[in-house]
């Protein structure tokens, strides 16, 4: 059953008077701070600012391809472009956006905790981060690196001549901050849950963080371990992966993808979790099937660590390993597969609104089946010898990154904003980004699955002239997608003044963060919380806010 | 704001949260406190394990591709050396629990003689440690450094039962030597972070602290440092003992 | 809290810790003396088995895991099993690259 609850009359809102934005002024006091929220907000700036350099690359190489000679760079210039892209992404960008921004700033919330577990690691893994991110820029200002972001060996090791120790060991110190944020945020679900919150309480986005969360822990250190070999490899030569000294080169891919595929996960599960609370919302029902998306996050998470060589099929694996590796691949379907339904069965019947989160979700929802449902290509042997390293595979990891998780963090951003700062982002403009993004992002990435599939290589600055109709569509594409990032950048910095204010509720939403002011306290509750009803209640919440009419009343 | 309705509550601790000085604001209490950091703790040794983990992996696979070559490395490990590095981290593990002992019994002194007496085993380790390094830097056993596979190529007089390796198996000693420092370097590298942990709680424990029944840090350290020991427990045997007789 | 996570702290007296102590010296001893005998494969079998009994010995005593609650126990486990999950599925692929082609 849904229930229907008109919204409020927001025009009566103020701005609360203490909050913890105003509760201190001045750098120091964001500098030095161990309040959640502003360590949030940190992230969001530092992982904002890597998005506008890799999204710089990104427009340099669509700009590059849009002629078959690649006239705008030369060939190793655009080797660097697609590896600062990648490196920039998916390590400081992807990774860390979903689960330290909206985790930070919402985990202890939804929870009803005073702060996570342990606020000085928090600060601490902040500025891992940005330490992580220096040593990443210095790589890139003083001439960057030309590996890809995989740092395959022996090309990492032996090969180029570019910036790879600085780049490999800022991806070692980011590292530790995932870690750190991993071991926090495990520690935050478990021990710091409000009386009455127990696990099948918790709002999905908590399930979701949680499964993130031990991934962080468990597969960050491997890639860890690896980067230091690529580093000790190029500096003082032990022969670890070198074939010429007995090393093998596949051990270090087997490495590198024990981290790098359950990494995939980390930058689509915390995604996962803002659709189930927007779907949720904005369909006034429960989630359908609640334990089961619970338990599919998890099950996604450990799935992960049985399916990494699928990314080595056509790099000499025995076959019969190929074979294991495919079949576990497949089966990661199944969560996500049910994910999707229930999603489509909570939309179903419920009275669904459509703001722009919810615009975003649909698209999510949409692109990442796409994406995933070409995954599942991908992981049967014959069609992947036929589609590895072409632009198929370009396609088919973009849809699931920035149509899935990019769509998702855009949800998020706008579900969450009026929580974060206190005033509502314009809707009208909010609804015609989320179109922009969507058609932009269509335009750009399926023509990349036609030019794949007729063959045409990743990773090449130039191509035959027959594809150049596909790759100028891309490229358009792109610039549609530009102006979908940029639209909202506009208008979020410019609601942050000008805004509407929001009140403590605006979508009507029953979790734990909605009953609390926006933007909070420091302390987040005034008294400890103790939760009597389950996720998703609407009809708690309509009980809730009659009875406190009366009162007021 | 409209906390009434979920604030039906029954107050948590808040004794305890006027006159503790050491539980922190957003916990309830200090028993939360402790578990949740003893449960941090842990999760970062489970990290630890996988960093491990990665380079005890390479180790098995180099292994039984290069067995001969593995077999003629580990010969030249000191078994004297080993077997004392291991006698002495285990005494220095079994003071280290002496001393969280003794911080739970709030026993200043004792405390701070069985931590001077980790921080002594420490040093002695890390000394026997840097000797063998020093003994196979002499013996150029260093790859990428400082090697060379004379030493395996010929029989040595010291070690007459050993045959002599073919020159590209001789080579592949590089792997095993590579391993062995990888390992008991990154090893040596959690000791000396643990000896100078254990230098600032020292200092701490002098000036009175742990003591007073809050010894959440120590405990904590304490599991660092078993878990050290650990990791030498099985790379004593690893790198040492297996291949004593092939 | 939610989920019961009071656990009565247990302090562990000296007596056991000399116990495991005495323990862990006989069973580097066994480990060194083992090693000086001919046994083939079952060298590494032996001194890794010794040494996961020193390891396990350590966790549950000094480590206090013994005392802990289920869910230390459990993270634990965990971590052994990623682990060993790291070292299984990586040697899939290196045992079976011997077998050849189909």
């Amino acid at each position: 059953m849904s229930t229907i609850i008109s919204l409020p009359d927001q025009s009566t809102a103020t701005l609360p008077k203490r909050s913890y934005l105003n509760s201190e002024y001045g750098l120091k006091s964001w500098l030095l701070t161990l309040d959640h929220k502003r360590i949030g907000i940190l992230y969001l700036i530092v992982t904002l600012f890597f998005f506008c350099i890799g999204g710089t690359m990104a427009a340099l190489i669509r700009l590059n391809l849009l002629t078959p000679g690649g006239e705008l760079v030369a060939a190793d210039t655009y080797n660097k472009l697609f590896s600062i892209h990648g490196i920039i992404m998916v390590f400081f960008f992807l990774v860390p956006i979903a689960p330290a921004v909206l985790g930070n700033f919402l985990i202890p919330l939804m929870i009803g905790a005073k702060d996570v577990a342990f606020p000085r690691l928090n600060l601490l893994s902040w500025y891992l981060f940005v330490t992580g991110g220096c040593f990443e820029l210095y790589a890139i200002i003083w001439g960057g690196m030309d590996t890809g972001w995989t740092f395959t060996t022996p090309l990492s090791t032996h090969y180029v001549n570019t910036h790879v120790v600085s780049a490999a060991l800022g991806i070692f110190v980011a590292g530790f901050s995932s870690i750190l944020t991993g071991v926090n945020f495990i520690v935050t679900i478990h021990r710091l849950r409000a009386p009455g919150m127990t696990w099948f309480r918790m709002p999905l986005f908590i399930w979701s963080y949680y499964a993130t969360s031990i991934l962080f822990v468990l597969a960050t250190p491997v890639i860890a371990i690896t980067l230091v070999l690529i580093v000790l490899e190029r500096v003082i030569g032990i022969g670890v992966f070198d074939p010429a000294k007995g090393g093998d080169p596949l051990l270090f891919q087997h490495l590198f993808w024990f981290y790098s595929h359950p990494a995939v996960y980390v930058m689509i599960l915390p995604g996962m979790g803002v659709i189930s609370e927007v779907v949720a919302c904005f369909s006034r029902k429960r989630v359908f099937g609640y334990t089961a998306v619970a338990f599919s996050s998890v099950a996604i998470a450990v799935f992960s660590f049985f399916v990494w060589a699928h990314h080595m099929f056509i790099m000499g694996i025995s076959n019969y390993s190929a074979l294991v590796f495919s079949l576990m691949t497949m089966l990661v379907a199944v969560p996500s597969a049910i994910k999707i339904f229930n999603w489509s069965s909570t939309m179903y019947k419920g009275s669904i609104t459509f703001d722009t989160p919810m615009l975003y979700s649909f698209s999510f929802i949409g692109l990442f089946t796409i994406g995933g449902m070409t995954g599942v290509m991908l992981a049967s042997l014959g069609m992947d010898i036929h589609l590895t390293e072409t632009y198929f595979v370009v396609a088919h990891f973009h849809y699931v990154m920035v149509g899935g998780m990019v769509s998702a963090v855009m949800a998020g951003l706008h579900f969450w904003w009026p929580k974060i700062t206190g005033r509502m982002y314009p809707e009208p403009l909010g609804r015609l980004a989320a179109a922009i993004l969507f058609i932009g992002f269509n335009l750009t990435f399926f023509p990349q699955f036609i030019v794949g599939y007729l063959g045409m290589p990743r990773r090449y600055h130039s191509y035959p002239p027959e594809f150049q109709v596909l790759n100028v569509l891309s490229t358009a594409g792109a610039s549609v997608l530009a102006i979908g990032y940029l639209l909202p950048a506009v208008y979020l910095l410019w609601s942050m003044k000008y805004g509407k204010i929001a009140g403590a509720n605006p979508w009507q939403a029953p979790g734990l963060e909605w009953q609390v002011q926006s933007p909070p306290l420091t302390e987040n509750f005034p008294e400890p919380p103790v939760v009597d009803f389950e996720a998703y209640d609407f009809e708690w919440l309509a009980n809730h806010t009659k009875s406190e009419v009366q009162t007021v009343g | 704001m409209d906390s009434q309705a979920i604030a039906t509550l029954p107050e948590h601790g808040h004794a305890e949260h006027e006159h503790s000085p050491h539980l922190h604001h957003h916990f309830a209490t200090e028993d939360q406190q402790r578990e949740a950091s003893n449960f941090g703790m842990w999760l970062f040794l489970l990290t630890e394990i996988m960093f491990f983990g990665g380079m005890f992996t390479a180790y098995l696979i180099y292994r039984n591709w290069y067995y001969p070559a593995f077999v003629a490395g580990s010969h030249w490990m000191k078994i004297w050396a080993g077997t004392l590095n291991t006698t002495v981290l285990i005494c220095s593990s079994f003071t280290m629990a002496m001393a969280v002992y003794s911080a739970e019994t709030r026993k200043r002194k004792a405390l701070l003689r069985y931590l001077s007496l980790t921080l002594f085993l420490g040093f002695v380790f890390l000394g026997i440690k840097a000797y063998e390094w020093h003994n196979e830097w002499v013996e150029h056993h260093v790859p990428g450094l400082n090697f060379s596979i004379n030493d395996f190529t010929h029989v040595d007089p010291r070690y007459p039962l050993d045959k002599p390796l073919a020159p590209d198996m001789a080579e592949k000693t590089q792997s095993y030597f590579s391993l062995y420092f990888l390992l008991t370097g990154v090893h040596a590298l959690h000791m000396l972070v643990g000896v100078s942990i254990l230098l600032f709680l020292i200092f701490n424990a002098w000036k009175g602290a742990y003591t007073t029944g809050h010894m959440t840090f120590i405990e904590n350290f304490g599991l660092y440092w078993h878990f050290v020991d650990i990791i030498w427990i099985f790379l004593f045997p690893l790198l040492y003992l297996i291949s004593r007789h092939q | 809290m939610s989920e019961p996570t009071h656990h009565a702290h247990t302090v562990v007296h000296p007596k056991v810790y000399a116990a495991v102590f005495g323990a862990l010296l006989l069973f580097t001893a066994l480990t060194v003396f083992a090693s000086s005998l001919e046994l083939g494969v079952f060298n590494a079998v032996v001194a890794l088995a010794i040494a996961v009994i020193k390891a396990t010995l350590v966790v549950l005593f000094f480590m206090h895991i013994r005392y802990s609650s289920k869910l230390l126990k459990l993270t634990i486990c965990s971590g052994v099993f990623m682990f060993l999950v790291l070292i299984t599925m990586t040697l899939t692929d290196y045992i079976s690259r011997a077998w050849g082609l189909w």
